[in-house]
């Protein structure tokens, strides 16, 4: 019987994604999507907390055109957002490792894209 | 390589291109000639394989429709758009010939060389412009506030420039056992996310913080860095001198700073006289004595004693005393009182306390205080600095008074603080203030670069103009007339330039223009001449620029256009009969000569590293007699030691103690102005995917950053009926500029942070619109003419204005 492979997915350390958008472009590069479209979307998020203080955050986020970048992990390479990641925040592994990565460090989030 | 017709080229970003200042280790992807991927080089000590979005859309760059693809010459009026496609000879002969014209009747120094942010350009136009024999090159900006004014201030202080430690200067990085981590880094005025500015890869501060570095933030904005700060200190802007004094008091006053430094490295010990308020010199106390040793007060003989400059040393056995006062026998019989630098310094910064600072800054004593320990105390810690430091025209002072900071807590140049830095094995291409390369202006062309006669500070260190007395020569012609002026990739209409209507006059006096560019800009717009400008991966080239040594290699070439190095060197053939290199490569090798390599040697390295022991490698330089040409432990100043109390700044007249000075167009400074105007502007807040005036035209970046936005507070933003996404105008007394309103808490309520460098390439070229211009043009509201005391700075980030909401006519074109 044939294991079922493993699901992947990418782990984000919002933490320290500073919003540069390296990721976007280096998605839309790879795969030639027109300006505007492509597997990563950056949200940027401005939380108002007690005390008149703000904390400014930003969020990469795989939409429905993320592959997971099937074809390069699979010659063994980083997937092209995560290579190319300014702040070095992205991870891509089997979504049971990467959850376990969860347990180490705070402010992060586990997207498992289609 | 494996497939036919694919090449993969390792080379270094180093505009044009991604616009920033370069370092990143890249890997091109060519195939039958057309670029068709750009990555980062995994294997490069620099970037690690990472890359920005302006690098990682290079395809689209490269081989954009509208690139320019061959030389143009006008063919109506200045300005009316039209063009005559013309081959690279003619283009060449006739450049050569109506710029020896020029030269013939009325000298080479009435040709303006303008020159951008720091790319691999200006060795270039240096090359052009010391050929053909002018003095002046030019960087746009009013009081030249960027990087070089920087340098300059700070050689003036501790004799070299200095950066943030992220082990940059060893191969293996972090692991390097030599490194020792930052504790602390202050990032005063600027937001690594969007830029690498200075020569530094901006997330190598990430990368700290992810290792446990402490972050400090200096900056009116609540910037990326303000939300992950031990302390953020939010000041109003132009204010960031008083901050800094407020810190030296805290520091002096607890004593939190390193005595031992201050003692053996500082002029803190050298007298000043209380008559005159200068220095005791050498000369002062006997006929003969040297005017360029200074004294100190033995404590042990109770006697002055002589600083010998030249040896870097008091006589054998003084004891030199860092605090109080004394009186000294001078030559001509009389006595005088003195007190120490380190007395007065002390009385400086006794002028800044913190309940005044507070009220200067707006940013609340408490504050001050814990931020002022908490950097004092983390060991190592560094201060990194963004150009709101420069954009003031008390630049230099402010300069001064955050170098004292990094020296007398006793960070310069250990491992982990501030780095002193320089050329990597001292080859030179791109020469910084202070610095030499294989291109000089003769003497005799030197003795004309303008306004060296008003500003001792250019004349000392920079190599440029001062640049808002050059746009008055423009109109003046005194003491001489200007005639043409050579534009390489400097957009000063739609960005570089204050007040850029008078900018448009300026160029429409002169006779000849010629702009080097990718594409059309609104500046090329103006030109007589335009010359196709290559990319960094359409030419060979050396990035010199601190660390690594690295050359730029060849991927492939775009037909019709030539890199700024190959114009240089065809024009300089042209303008010098006595011009010494045969071919680019030799010129790269002689550039190269003094790391021991030739250009093919370097190439096949990729990059290199000096090695320890190198003047151009940490740590504790001046311990160890690395720094001065002599050999002599100490700094490259003056006295020999950091200068606490500058003596070139007394030379020139002007406060050689750090001070803090109030902006000209503040509400403080023009009460009258402020009532009108009431908001604090503040521009040039950076993006992540465009570059100052840059990649509007590129598509998957213009996506991300559609439209000139200015930041508004929502209380403010609903004072005036603005909803987020409206458009608004910007003004003030200078002019007003139409902005796309973004409703957010990143700035306070009573600043709005104007994004700069805008202009629209997808609108018409001709005048009167220029590609928009003047529309959104965040230097519509900015004046030329304010520049510092010294030249140095000007008022970019602290103007004045008022919001309003745009009628629909308004914006039927935005
Ligand atoms: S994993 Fe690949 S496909 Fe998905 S967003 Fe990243 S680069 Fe795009
Ligand atoms: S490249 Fe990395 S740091 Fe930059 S926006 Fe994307 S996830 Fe964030
Ligand atoms: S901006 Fe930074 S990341 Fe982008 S190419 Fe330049 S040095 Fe590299």
């Amino acid at each position: 019987m044939r294991e079922k492979k493993p699901r992947n997915g990418l782990l984000i350390d919002y933490e320290f994604c500073t919003g540069c958008k390296a990721c976007v472009v280096a998605c839309a590069q790879e795969y030639g999507w027109p300006a505007g479209q492509g597997g990563m979307r950056v949200t940027e998020i401005l939380q108002e907390l007690p005390k008149g203080r703000g904390y400014l955050s930003f969020l990469p986020f795989p939409t429905e055109s993320c592959v997971l970048c099937a074809g390069r992990t699979r010659k063994g390479l980083k997937t092209a957002c995560e290579q190319h990641c300014l702040a070095a925040v992205i991870r891509h592994g089997p979504v049971q490792e990467l959850a376990r990565e969860m347990e180490r460090k705070p402010r992060m989030v586990l997207w498992a894209p289609r | 390589m494996s497939e036919s017709g694919v090449k993969r080229v390792r080379t270094t970003s180093w505009s044009a291109g991604p616009g920033c200042h370069g370092g990143c280790g890249v890997v091109a992807t060519v195939k039958d000639g057309r670029l068709v991927k750009l990555e980062g080089d995994p294997e490069h000590p620099w970037n690690q394989g990472r890359l920005c979005s302006r690098a990682l859309a290079m395809t689209q760059y490269v081989h954009h429709p509208d690139r320019l693809r061959t030389p143009l010459k006008r063919a109506g009026e200045r300005g009316e758009g039209k063009w005559e496609a013309i081959s690279w000879e003619e283009a060449y002969d006739l450049i050569e010939a109506r710029m020896k014209a020029i030269r013939d009747e009325h000298g080479p120094e009435s040709f303006l060389f303008t020159i951008g942010t720091g790319r691999d350009i200006y060795p270039w136009i240096s090359l052009l412009a010391y050929t053909y024999g002018s003095p002046n090159i030019v960087f746009g900006l009013s009081g030249n506030s960027c990087y070089a004014t920087r340098i300059s201030a700070c050689k003036m202080v501790q004799g070299d420039y200095m950066v943030f430690d992220a082990a940059q200067w060893f191969p293996d990085r972090y692991d390097d056992p030599r490194w020792v981590q930052p504790e602390c880094i202050v990032i005063w005025g600027y937001n690594i996310p969007a830029s690498c500015p200075d020569n530094l890869f901006g997330h190598w501060i990430v990368d700290l913080m992810k290792r446990g570095t402490k972050i400090v933030t200096i900056d009116p904005r609540l910037s990326w860095f303000a939300s992950r700060s031990e302390h953020w200190l939010q000041l109003r802007p132009g204010t960031d001198a008083a901050i800094a004094m407020g810190f030296l008091h805290v520091i002096v006053n607890e004593g939190l700073y390193d005595c031992a430094f201050v003692e053996k490295w500082t002029n803190a010990a050298h007298l000043l006289r209380t008559d005159t308020g200068r220095l005791l010199r050498e000369s002062d106390l006997r006929a003969g004595g040297a005017t360029a040793n200074f004294v100190a007060w033995d404590a042990v003989r109770s006697a002055p004693a002589v600083w010998d400059a030249a040896s870097q040393a008091y006589p054998a056995g003084a004891q030199p005393l860092l605090e109080g006062t004394c009186e000294v026998a001078l030559a001509d019989g009389g006595r005088v009182a003195c007190e120490t630098v380190w007395t007065a310094f002390r009385r400086e910064v006794d002028r800044y306390p913190l309940d005044r600072v507070a009220e200067i800054t707006m940013v609340p004593a408490e504050q001050v205080r814990e931020a002022a320990r908490f950097y004092a105390k983390a060991k190592p810690a560094a201060i990194h600095w963004g150009v709101p430091i420069d954009m003031t025209p008390n630049m230099t002072p402010t300069a001064h008074a955050l170098a004292a900071l990094w020296c007398i807590t006793g960070n310069l140049d250990v491992p982990g603080g501030n780095v002193l830095a320089r050329f990597a094995f001292n080859a030179v291409a791109y020469a910084l203030p202070g610095t030499k390369s294989v291109f000089a202006p003769s003497a005799e062309a030197e003795a004309k670069r303008i306004a060296t006669d008003r500003y001792g500070i250019f004349k000392k260190f920079s190599l440029r103009a001062q640049t808002d007395v050059t746009l008055e020569q423009i109109f003046t012609g005194e003491p001489y007339p200007i005639k043409g002026m050579w534009m390489a990739a400097s957009n000063l209409i739609g960005g570089l330039g204050q007040d850029p209507k008078r900018w448009v006059e300026a160029l429409k006096k002169l006779d000849f223009v010629v702009a080097v560019d990718l594409f059309h800009t609104p500046s090329t717009q103006l030109a007589d001449v335009v010359l196709p400008a290559a990319s960094f991966l359409e030419k060979d080239g050396v990035r010199s620029w601190w660390v690594p040594l690295q050359t730029i290699n060849k991927a492939m070439t775009v037909e019709g256009c030539k890199p700024d190095i190959e114009i240089g060197f065809e024009l300089a053939r042209r303008f010098d009969p006595g011009f010494q290199w045969e071919s680019i490569h030799d010129l790269l090798d002689d550039i190269l000569k003094p790391s021991g390599m030739t250009f093919g040697e370097l190439q096949e390295k990729g990059w290199a590293f000096p090695p320890e022991g190198h003047p151009s490698a940490p740590y504790r330089r001046h311990e160890k007699g690395l720094l001065r040409p002599d050999g002599t432990p100490g700094f490259c100043t003056p006295s020999g030691r950091v200068e606490l109390y500058s003596t070139l700044r007394e030379e020139w007249g002007l406060e050689p103690f750090p001070i803090f000075e109030e902006p000209p167009l503040s509400p403080l400074s023009r009460p009258d102005l402020a009532a009108q105007y009431p908001l604090i502007l503040s521009t040039g807040r950076r993006s992540p995917v465009l570059y100052h005036t840059e990649h509007r035209q590129i598509p998957w970046l213009r996506a991300l950053d559609p439209d000139p936005i200015v930041e508004i507070h929502p209380a403010t933003a609903s004072e005036h009926g603005i909803g987020a996404g409206e458009w608004v105008w910007v003004e003030n007394s200078f002019g007003k500029a139409l902005f796309k309103a973004k409703v957010t808490l990143e700035v306070p309520t009573w600043m709005v942070m104007a994004a700069h460098g805008w202009w629209f390439p997808e609108e018409p070229g001709a005048e009167p619109s220029l590609h928009g211009a003047f529309r959104s043009n965040a230097n519509n509201l900015l004046p030329m003419g304010y520049q510092g005391k010294d030249g140095q700075g000007a008022p970019i980030k602290h103007g004045l204005c008022r919001v309003y909401k745009a009628t629909p006519e308004d914006v039927i074109h935005a």
